[in-house]
């Protein structure tokens, strides 16, 4: 934060300014994640002292040479004991320029649904890659997930470049061994950066070992790369979330449809069908505590009062009568398994939960599994076990609003719910 | 034309919006109020969710018996202020009752019996969801702490079996007897509260700004004196500082720091130029390097 102060005033416009970017970070303890999350926090002087001498004195009881900055992302007690993280843990730092969240994954495969869980919210993902070994299996997984969850930006970290004496060539090959595979993914937007975490290079400050590379830093990436047409803002899409109705003499019939903006721009004014009626009827107003709006956005949560009286309640959704999303009870999905104790059941029946709307489904066919690490399809599959992703086919009990996950993650996306335990077992990714 | 928001008005838009699915997802849900900054945060964010309409769950107040005078009178203004319902659970009823002891020795609080009167007030009034304002950059446990959280019927934690979370598809179903631990401001940070608190024009209690003070120094931490509840040890001093705290705890266990900051914009000043956190000055956390993740899982906030 002492960035933000200058000649001894704080910078209160620059901070009521900044946007916010939400990255994923993949990779194992090997791979030095947990390092160059340290040196993210460390040199944007997000670190407290007391932190610090805390993870002094813990590297010091440890017998450890160096301040192990890796100390810095471990959460809980049966981490620490194991040297692993086996979780998401969340982590904020900010720069002038942008306040960042962290969701920090660990990279093993048995801890994909930890890494799907992560990727699910990032506008970016850094994949880390070991200078030494190339393209490995591990970062064939992590760049399937972050093009299965759409993150709209990649970025692969060449890391330890210390450990192959800079070595430019070999960067290159690299490069050209992601690019190979890459052509089969579906990511838009793919940047690459030679780094050494451990001794800093080209995270917050430009390296003077790499002069060849002349692209920007990891830090000067992440404070600049273009986020706001993250949100898909051509498809109207309100799902209704909460009725506000004051039951006040002083707003007796006043009627407001509580909701974050899915997709598209609402305006007063706008005519906007409702599903699953077919009603069209014009916004009236958008409300605020704060004053009326003028529009409203993804991700904004916002009151809708709209013209004509109909009957509306939580899990309709509010569209544009040219552009409505598809509406139906069988649905095509990737989906992936996060259940260690059950195994999705080929006619199984589960819950779901997708916008705002809550229904049960049964799953008709299991098309197949793909492996994450060579991303072959395996046919012939009757069920998908904890961390398996899969196409399936499921049918609902009352139609949904969606569309394609890839046009839009807010109305693409499902979450599967075991009935016997309420547990979250399956993340879905809506193909059709 | 540039449809992006700012950092604050993107996390105030999640907030709502987690706020908005308890409303929605439960029956019976509070909002636990302990008279902190952040608490304060969740009630102003609370009238905006729910606005024209009256916020439409109770504060919850676990009331140790220890706090300062200046935070039950910011409480009581608030409640009518909003125009909402305040319930209170008391420690020293559950004291009295015989469900919670009272602890004894030379660092004895109230802290972790609030844990106690927390779930016997939940209980009690069969809230299934409670909202804290706990965020995660506060502390290591909480930095893997769910937005849902859920709790089983004795109301433990369990690290290693939580729901993952996806999206913002929060889901809350639970069996009977179980409840939720919603926290709707799981990704702000001190600052942005601070900012929060600033861009909004948020009235606080006067703790929080610097002001003459009778302390005495305690393992390091600048200790409130009280005629009942801090008492001097021998070799100790009391000395009137110029302090403000930096949290709300109990009176006995909440560190002042040593500031001539007694506005907002120069609270932030300090906050942006400080380089302990803020719970450095907490001695519950002091007590092992795992003392939260130790109370979490039995239940605490």
């Amino acid at each position: 934060m002492e960035h933000l102060v200058q000649d001894g005033k704080f910078d209160h416009h620059g901070y009521l300014n900044m946007e916010l970017l939400r990255f994923t970070t993949a990779g194992s303890v090997d791979d030095g994640k947990s390092t160059l999350i340290g040196r993210l926090l460390y040199d944007s002087k997000s670190i407290f002292q007391d932190q610090l001498e805390q993870i002094e004195q813990t590297s010091k009881n440890r017998g450890e040479e160096y301040v192990n900055l890796a100390l810095l992302t471990d959460g809980l007690r049966s981490e620490r004991e194991q040297g692993i993280t086996i979780d998401v843990a969340y982590r904020y730092f900010s720069t002038p320029k942008r306040k960042f969240i962290i969701a920090d994954t660990p990279g093993h495969i048995q801890y994909t649904r930890n890494m799907v869980t992560g990727a699910s919210t990032a506008n970016l993902a850094i994949i880390l890659v070991d200078a030494r070994n190339g393209v490995v299996e591990q970062t064939y997984r992590h760049s399937f997930i972050a093009s299965l969850l759409q993150i709209p930006h990649v970025v692969i970290c060449i890391n330890k470049m210390d450990l192959v004496d800079f070595s430019q060539e070999k960067y290159e090959e690299v490069v050209e061994q992601f690019r190979h595979f890459a052509s089969k993914l579906d990511v838009q937007d793919v940047r690459f950066i030679p780094i050494s975490a451990l001794l800093g290079d080209n995270v917050v400050d430009r390296s003077k070992n790499m002069p060849w590379y002349e692209g920007p830093t990891l830090m000067y990436t992440l404070e600049t790369v273009h986020i706001g047409s993250d949100h898909n803002l051509i498809d109207c899409r309100f799902p209704v979330q909460y009725v506000v109705r004051p039951m006040s003499n002083e707003y007796h019939d006043y009627r407001g449809y509580a909701g974050r903006v899915a997709g598209g721009v609402l305006k007063p004014g706008d005519e906007v069908m409702h599903l699953p009626s077919g009603i069209t009827t014009k916004i009236a107003e958008i409300k605020s505590l704060d004053g009326d709006l003028e529009e409203a956005y993804p991700p904004q949560s916002v009151t809708l009062i709209l013209e004509d009286d109909v009957d509306i309640s939580r899990g309709d959704m509010l569209v544009r009568e040219n552009n409505a999303p598809k509406t139906g009870q069988d649905i095509d999905i990737m989906l992936c398994w996060m259940d260690d104790k059950k195994s999705l059941q080929l006619n199984g029946k589960y819950a779901i939960k997708h916008t705002t709307r809550d229904a049960r489904c049964v799953v008709k066919e299991i098309l197949y599994k793909v492996d994450v690490n060579t991303l072959h399809r395996i046919q012939d599959v009757d069920s998908l076990a904890l961390n398996e992703i899969g196409r399936v086919k499921i049918r609902t009990t009352v139609p949904l609003f969606y569309d394609e996950y890839r046009r839009n993650r807010n109305t693409g996306s499902i979450i599967i719910i075991d009935e016997a335990t309420n547990t979250t077992v399956g993340a879905g990714m809506i193909i059709e | 034309m540039s449809y992006s928001l700012t950092h604050l008005r993107e996390l105030e838009a999640e907030s709502i919006y987690v706020m908005r699915e308890v409303a929605a997802q439960f029956q019976k849900p509070a909002l636990l109020f302990s008279g902190g900054k952040d608490s304060i945060v969740m009630v102003y964010l609370a009238r905006k969710a729910f606005w024209p309409a009256k916020i439409p769950f109770p504060l919850v107040h676990i009331d140790t018996g220890h706090n300062f005078p200046e935070t039950m009178e910011y409480r009581d203004w608030l409640v009518k202020e909003m125009g909402a319902t305040l319930i209170v659970g008391s420690v020293e009823d559950s004291i009295n009752r015989g469900t919670a002891v009272e602890e004894r020795g030379l660092n004895a609080s109230r802290n972790a019996l609030q844990t106690v009167t927390l779930l016997e007030t939940i209980e009690s009034n069969k809230f299934d969801a409670c909202m804290g304002g706990a965020r995660r950059d506060e502390e290591k446990a909480r930095a893997k702490e769910r937005f849902f959280s859920h709790r089983d019927e004795f109301g433990q934690w369990d690290p290693k079996n939580q729901r993952p979370e996806l999206w913002n598809l929060f889901n809350g179903r639970k069996h009977i007897g179980e409840h939720f631990r919603v926290f709707p401001i799981s990704n702000w940070t001190e600052m942005d509260v601070w900012q929060y608190i600033y861009q909004e024009n948020i009235p606080l209690p006067r703790l929080y700004f610097a002001h003459d003070r009778e302390v005495i120094e305690r393992d390091g931490a600048f200790i409130s004196t009280h005629p009942e509840w801090v008492k001097l040890r021998p070799n100790e001093t009391a000395k009137t500082m110029h302090v403000r705290f930096r949290t709300c705890g109990d009176l006995p266990i909440t560190g002042a720091i040593e500031s001539d900051a007694d506005t907002v914009e120069k609270i932030i000043y300090e906050v942006a130029t400080t380089r302990v956190t803020e719970r450095g000055n907490r001695a519950d956390d002091k007590r092992s390097e795992t003392s939260m993740e130790d109370r979490k899982k039995a239940g605490y906030f």
